[in-house]
């Protein structure tokens, strides 16, 4: 009996598909030859069996850090460029590091990790070297305080959705994303693109939008993914025009009808589809009907992913979740039956659940919890709104009232303010209860994202 | 424009809003006489925060809230500048 087949990234990059790249705005690497090349310095071998931190400074050569170690290392923790350096050392000892992959050298010189390897850039010529184990990859969630959570995944859990959907048609895909890949939504993209036979352009944080876009067009993008933020982002730009990909993909936040509906109108030829995944709960599904939500029969079993909603949270399980929380004092990542909780509030409407916001996201008004995102959604109906944002504000009278901000879409006359603030209060008013109606309308010209593509909901101090 | 005529209109738009019908806003006309409940108070007051930068009623704890659409204007006119 042989041991079961060991399938590691790089045993999805034969050099038999010609012409693949993974690019920045700085660099193009071929990935056609990848696997007789390092970014290690050579010195893959050293990590064999260790337990790696992940800690650079760009997403392209920790993307080729990760070909190269997945299948070798024990395990991988992949840091996002926007970790509180204060929460690494609680990191480094609940994933139990001993080896750091970095940039930066110099700065591991006195931390006790002995086994420092740098990440360079041009490759050097190395022998191709096999797959020896599955390789844990651990990632962080998203939340905004305290020390993230290290999430333990394994690449066949992390590439479920990628497999279950198969090839896709017409030539191999160049994908790209507004995320970055060391975080879920990003990694998904960048494995689609090694698993697919495809190319991928990375995004740069310093990047401006319009040279971001113009990027995208020169490279080929086909494919391409972000968060509604994100996509809202760049329909205000006016960056998009004559930017033509096959498939627009929103993940990570809400899709609301108007953010489809625009994209739609942006990119009339090409497939539009939201997905719903989760660095904890992996992908569960996606919706290409054009429509918010998601079908009322996509609960139960589909496709190998189990659904079910227990006090209006969405719970999920299939073999695309995580395995665990990592670290001494984690908790249970699933619930007894194996179901992971998303915290996602959802709502049955008809035939289809519509997502109504995040139960860690409630805002407390006169002592009614509402959902922020509930309001947004409706807000953002209005035709010349393109992002909003609703929030509580103290009141001497209630202890608490709604406020939105709005962004209104690039071409409407300021002059008009007034009269679309009354039309955003009487859809509001046909659409929300009383306490849910926003008392205060603010327009305003930019609302923050956070460096995870997300809406940020509290303000910067 | 005054102070007074500022709130007697905010007064009026929330009441538009909410489908309200008020009745002639005299001085001594109670607030609970106009039809608004609180959640219609506390849109006036934060609406007027924005206008005039002021929540009296926040500025001071012990500051009882009005009983009279005279006391209610009064509590904006008397604020410092």
């Amino acid at each position: 009996m042989s041991p079961r087949e060991i399938f590691a990234l790089r045993d999805h990059l034969g050099a038999e598909l010609k012409g693949r790249t993974i690019s920045d705005a700085h660099e193009v690497v071929s990935l056609t030859d990848i696997l007789s090349h390092t970014v290690l310095g050579g010195r893959l071998r050293e990590l064999s069996g260790r337990a790696v931190l992940l800690k650079l400074s760009d997403q392209l050569r920790s993307g080729l850090a990760m070909i190269e170690l997945d299948g070798i290392a024990r395990r991988m923790l992949l840091c996002p460029p926007d970790l509180n350096p204060a929460h690494l050392e609680a990191l480094i000892a609940d994933a139990a590091i001993d080896a750091v992959v970095t940039d930066a050298p110099d700065r591991w010189a006195d931390t006790g990790i002995t086994l420092v390897v740098t990440a360079q850039l041009p490759l050097e010529a190395t022998a191709p070297v096999k797959s020896e184990r599955a390789t844990e990859w651990l990632m962080l969630t998203s939340g905004t305080s305290g020390v993230p959570k290290i999430v333990g995944h394994t690449l066949e859990a992390l590439t479920g959705a990628i497999v279950a959907e198969g090839p896709a048609r017409g030539p191999a895909p160049v994908w790209a994303t507004f995320y970055d890949i060391r975080r879920y939504g990003g990694l998904q993209i960048f494995l689609r693109a090694v698993l697919s036979g495809g190319s991928m352009v990375l995004s740069d944080p310093h990047e401006a939008l319009g040279d971001h876009v113009a990027r995208l067009k020169a490279r080929g993008v086909s494919h391409i993914s972000g968060t509604p933020s994100h996509w809202r982002k760049l329909l205000m730009s006016g960056s998009a025009t004559q930017f033509t990909p096959r498939y627009v993909r929103l993940s990570g936040e809400i899709a609301d009808q108007a953010v489809l509906d625009g994209l739609k109108a942006a990119f009339p030829n090409s497939s539009v589809g939201h997905a719903y995944a989760s660095t904890e709960a992996g992908v569960g599904f996606a919706v290409n009907d054009g429509l918010e939500g998601f079908p009322a029969d996509y609960l139960g079993n589909r496709n190998g992913v189990e659904m079910k909603v227990v006090d209006g949270s969405l719970r999920i399980r299939s073999t695309r979740t995580a395995h665990a929380y990592v670290g001494r004092s984690a908790a249970a990542l699933t619930d007894g039956d194996g179901f992971v909780d998303s915290g996602d509030i959802v709502e049955l409407r008809g035939d289809r659940y519509y997502f109504v916001g995040r139960r860690g996201g409630i805002i407390n008004i006169g002592g009614l919890k509402v959902h922020p995102e509930e309001i947004e959604a409706v807000i953002n109906r209005h035709t010349d709104v393109r992002m909003s944002r609703a929030k509580s504000r103290k009141s001497p009278i209630t202890g608490g009232i709604v406020v939105a901000d709005v962004i209104l879409t690039e071409s409407t006359d300021p002059a008009r303010a007034k009269e679309i603030r009354d039309q955003i209060l009487d859809l509001c008013r046909a659409q929300l209860a009383s306490h849910k109606v926003p008392a205060v309308i603010r327009f305003v010209e930019a609302l923050d994202v956070t460096p995870a593509g997300k809406l940020a909901r509290t303000d910067a101090q | 424009m005054s102070v007074r005529s500022k709130v007697i209109e905010a007064i009026q738009q929330i009441a538009r809003e909410q489908h309200v019908t008020l009745p002639a806003l005299s001085d001594d006309l109670s607030l609970h006489e106009t039809g608004f409940d609180s959640l219609a108070f506390a849109i006036l007051v934060a609406r007027l925060e924005d206008e005039t930068g002021v929540d009296p009623f926040t500025i001071s704890e012990d500051a009882a809230f009005p009983a009279t659409v005279g006391d209610f204007v009064r509590a904006y006119e008397n604020v410092p500048a």
